[in-house]
């Protein structure tokens, strides 16, 4: 059976890009909405406020007053989420295909009109400080953050997307609108429909509900460019906990750049295939992999993995373990090492290759197997790249050599270009007594 | 506005007695069949009757450590050949215990179905149990015990289930404990693998991009000829008691920024007539929309917490049904002043048509969505043979949600949660 799916590609003079890709096998569809902005595009005072104005997407428009939106997708079998990234916020609802009308006219409508009512901003306001508490109680966030922040100078990779609290708790409803009204229009958007329709309807429908919707000005360039990284940098963090947490952090290249696909045949090597599904499901592989067997299998760690994600600007490889009860953070760290080493020093054999390969052959037809995960690959790499690399991905991974894995480990995972973090418990010896 | 799957006709349900395929093999597992040529792409997912609720209280988390140490090597493959195997063809495989069950499974690209069925059919029936594999699995279990003292949202989950369920197995944690653990050896699993897996009311389904026939025969060339000498062994469960009053505990963890709390009390099993009043009750209390009633008062008027609702764990036994909330520290006393309201409101007021429609209409027009991927298919079939419900559950699933009154509804809300008499636990930067 052939699996190669057409997407149609076309866009309204507003400048609203939209991708159809019609797929037949259950009576279901899913809409997108991806903008241009994420918490890369924010400027100190202000970080959070993507996120922040995603939740106020929630809050209502004269049509859809507050609390209807995800009613009324609930009421018509469907589901819906939103979430911003770095790069990029999304909006998705999937629904029986018969009712995804509803959607086209929930984004076009709040695309225009959304309500930021100031009594909303801050009852929002104390939803969002209580995420972050939430997130501070785990400390691989803190240290996800303290080593973010440490290795990004200039470029505003270095908050996290939830923004700093000192923020959230000054940031003021005319910013939100203001953020709102620079970046959510046609101008800065990407439409993306996949399953049981028809093309030729969809755009019928996307010209009606989106096409009177005015192009706003281009939004501000992202021109913080990171200077070169040209020692190593280093960060503990000591708090009560009871667990020893490693993390480590190399800049690599953006999406668009060559070694993207080299990077993330490296991953996979280290760590298994990353699994493509956003829906659950998630199939690990990362038991036969290196930092598995080198770190877990010898009893270091309790876990140990990897991991490139596809960004807009250059971003980070990070390196993540859990110190095994006993042992030592300087432990996992030299073990860590010696396999980066081994990367640099050997090449990858055809075996190893070969395996990567059908990973990613396995993901990818996992991911296939639900309209919202299309939608949702579709939109990612258009964000960061374009669409059609998610068709051509498994071409682009079959493409990499083992001369490019040694080489972009060579280039990227060297001393002078990491961020180390370490979480050390103050008192984790009295837990386990 | 038309409803969808209101008047579905049975040949165009999705799922039904017009797409199943059943066998059983010569031992007596049932095997179940849904084809699905979406994506080249294959789930199996079984279950067999080995729980938690035969561990003996000293040695919690046998059932799951035996589950876990079965995945560790069979007599002829160790556990890195067996992970070299598997993760070559980007498949997995994966072995858990329940309460009452033991789950295993996995899923491959259909092309690699085979190799998939062998190294699950060897584990169940040739577990080593290495010693080695035994001791560094331990040594993970106990790394990720502690880590768990350390996490607010799941020391309020375990705290609760111990306060609803007290010297109950079901108030035990499936995972084992700090204490438990060490104390288990090898022999232990060995036994509890002996007296409790085997093919007695064992069932497997499959769905995927496959044809039944060529399933059927697979399964029954590497598992029909399965039969353990040892007998199945039963475990009682003790009857479970309701809450004679409110109970609370309180977990103080200074170093955190945000407290955890789960209020609750014993609900129903899902074989109770009144299950499906409660599902469409807990829907309106906890779910509907943005989390329901809930999510509005304490998320979204008050502004109180990220997360705030309702879970109504219906299983073989009455599992709890239960609120969870996140909230700042200076917030507790206001947000589960706020839990109580809505659930008071529940049982004092009958929900409106209006509301029962909507969650209707959720409960059942979700169906499709539900059924899409390989794994919603085979969770959902899996459900249908271990509550019996029929190769026709789902086109008859819409009418029985229909068929929900808001009479019902006050009704189930009144016999089961009462605000009196609950259990309430607290983790976090809180103290009473």
């Amino acid at each position: 059976m052939e699996y190669r799916l057409e997407t149609i590609e076309s866009g309204l003079p507003n400048g609203l890009k939209v991708l159809v890709r019609p797929v037949h096998s259950a009576p279901v569809a899913t809409c997108w909405v991806w903008y241009r902005v994420g918490s890369r595009n924010e400027i100190p005072g202000r970080t959070g406020i993507s996120h922040w104005v995603e939740h106020m997407m929630f809050k209502g428009t004269p049509t859809f007053p507050k609390g209807s939106i995800m009613r009324l997708v609930n009421k018509n079998g469907g589901h819906l989420n939103g979430f911003t990234s770095e790069d990029y916020t999304a909006y998705f609802e999937t629904l029986p295909s018969d009712r995804i009308d509803l959607a086209l006219r929930i984004e076009s409508d709040r695309m225009a009109n959304s309500v930021f009512d100031p009594a909303e901003v801050e009852a929002e306001r104390t939803v969002i400080i209580s995420e972050r508490q939430g997130d501070e109680n785990f400390p691989e966030f803190l240290l996800n953050e303290e080593v973010t922040a440490l290795a990004f100078r200039a470029h505003p990779y270095r908050h996290q997307v939830i923004g700093w609290k000192e923020d959230l708790r000054r940031i003021t409803r005319d910013e939100l609108w203001t953020h709102y009204r620079t970046y959510y229009g046609p101008h800065n958007a990407v439409l993306v429909v996949v399953g049981d329709v028809s093309p030729s309807v969809v755009l019928k429908r996307v010209e009606e509900l989106f096409g009177a919707i005015p192009a706003g000005e281009p939004p501000p360039p992202v021109i913080a460019r990171e200077p070169p990284q040209t020692s190593e940098r280093r960060v503990v963090l000591r708090q009560p906990g009871t667990a020893q947490y490693f993390l480590a952090a190399f800049h690599v290249p953006e999406a668009r750049h060559p070694d993207s696909f080299p990077l993330m045949v490296l991953e996979a090597i280290l760590s298994g295939a990353s699994p493509m599904s956003i829906t659950g499901g998630a199939t690990p592989t990362h038991r036969s992999a290196r930092l598995y067997r080198a770190l877990v299998e010898t009893e270091l760690a309790v876990r140990a993995g990897c991991n490139y994600s596809f960004n807009i600007d250059p971003g980070l490889f990070l390196f993540s373990a859990t110190v095994r009860d006993g042992r030592s953070l300087e432990e996992v760290e030299a073990a860590i090492s010696e396999q980066i080493r081994r990367l640099q020093d050997e090449p990858v054999s055809a075996e190893e290759l070969q395996k990567t390969q059908k990973q990613a052959r396995a993901q990818f037809a996992y991911a296939l197997e639900s309209v919202t995960n299309q939608g949702f690959w579709l939109g990612l790499m258009e964000m960061v790249d374009t669409y059609r690399s998610f068709d051509a991905l498994l071409d682009r991974l079959a493409a990499v050599t083992a001369a490019d894995v040694q080489r972009v480990a060579q280039t990227y995972l060297v001393e002078t270009n990491r961020t180390v973090g370490w979480f050390v418990p103050t008192d984790h010896q009295e837990a386990g007594a | 506005m038309s409803v969808p799957f209101a008047s579905m006709s049975p040949e165009h349900a999705p799922i039904g007695p017009h797409t199943i395929r059943r066998t059983t093999l010569t031992n007596g597992i049932r095997v179940v069949v849904q084809e699905n040529h979406t994506s080249p792409s294959v789930v199996i997912r079984g279950y067999l009757w080995a729980g938690s609720v035969s561990d003996p209280p000293e040695k919690a988390g046998l059932a799951d450590f035996t589950a876990a140490a079965i995945r560790r090597g069979s007599l002829t493959r160790t556990y890195q050949e067996i992970n070299e195997q598997i993760e070559s063809v980007g498949a997995s495989v994966s072995f858990s215990a329940g309460r009452r069950l033991t789950y295993f499974g996995g899923k491959s690209l259909a092309e690699d179905l085979t190799l998939l069925v062998d190294v699950l059919a060897d584990l169940l029936q040739h577990p080593a149990f290495p010693p080695q594999e035994i001791e560094k699995l331990r040594g993970q279990t106990l790394t990720h015990l502690k880590e768990l003292e350390d996490d607010t949202r799941h020391l309020a989950e375990r705290d609760f289930r111990q306060l609803l369920y007290p010297d109950h197995p079901y108030g035990r944690p499936v995972e084992g404990t700090l204490e438990s653990i060490p104390l288990i050896r090898r022999d232990d699993l060995i036994a509890f693998y002996q007296e409790h897996y085997g093919p007695t009311d064992a069932v497997i389904v499959v769905g995927g991009d496959v044809t039944a026939a060529a399933v059927f025969e697979l399964l029954e060339k590497q598992l029909g000829s399965w039969r353990p000498d040892a007998v199945h062994a039963v475990t009682e469960i003790p009857p479970v008691r309701m809450p004679q009053d409110a109970c609370r505990s309180v977990r103080t963890l200074t170093n955190k920024t945000q407290v955890d709390i789960v209020y609750g009390t014993v609900g129903l099993p899902r074989t109770s007539p009144d299950f499906y009043a409660a599902r469409v009750a807990d829907t309106i209390l906890g779910h509907m929309g943005l989390m329901g009633r809930l999510g509005d008062t304490v998320r979204d008027q008050l502004g109180l917490a990220y997360y705030a609702y309702s879970t109504l764990e219906a299983g073989l036994g009455p599992g709890p049904w239960s609120v969870s909330a996140g909230v700042a520290p200076e917030h507790v006393e206001q947000a589960i002043a706020a839990i109580r309201t809505e659930i008071t409101r529940m049982r004092d007021e009958m929900v409106s048509q209006e509301e029962l429609e909507d969650a209707q209409d959720y409960l059942t027009g979700t169906l499709p969505l539900r059924l899409e991927t390989n794994e919603g298919i085979t969770t959902t079939l899996l459900d249908m043979e271990l509550y019996n419900l029929g190769d026709d559950y789902i086109i008859r699933y819409p009418a029985i949600i229909r068929a929900v009154t808001c009479e019902e509804i006050q009704t189930v809300v009144r016999k089961y949660l009462d605000v009196e008499r609950f259990a309430l636990a607290i983790a976090g930067p809180y103290q009473e």
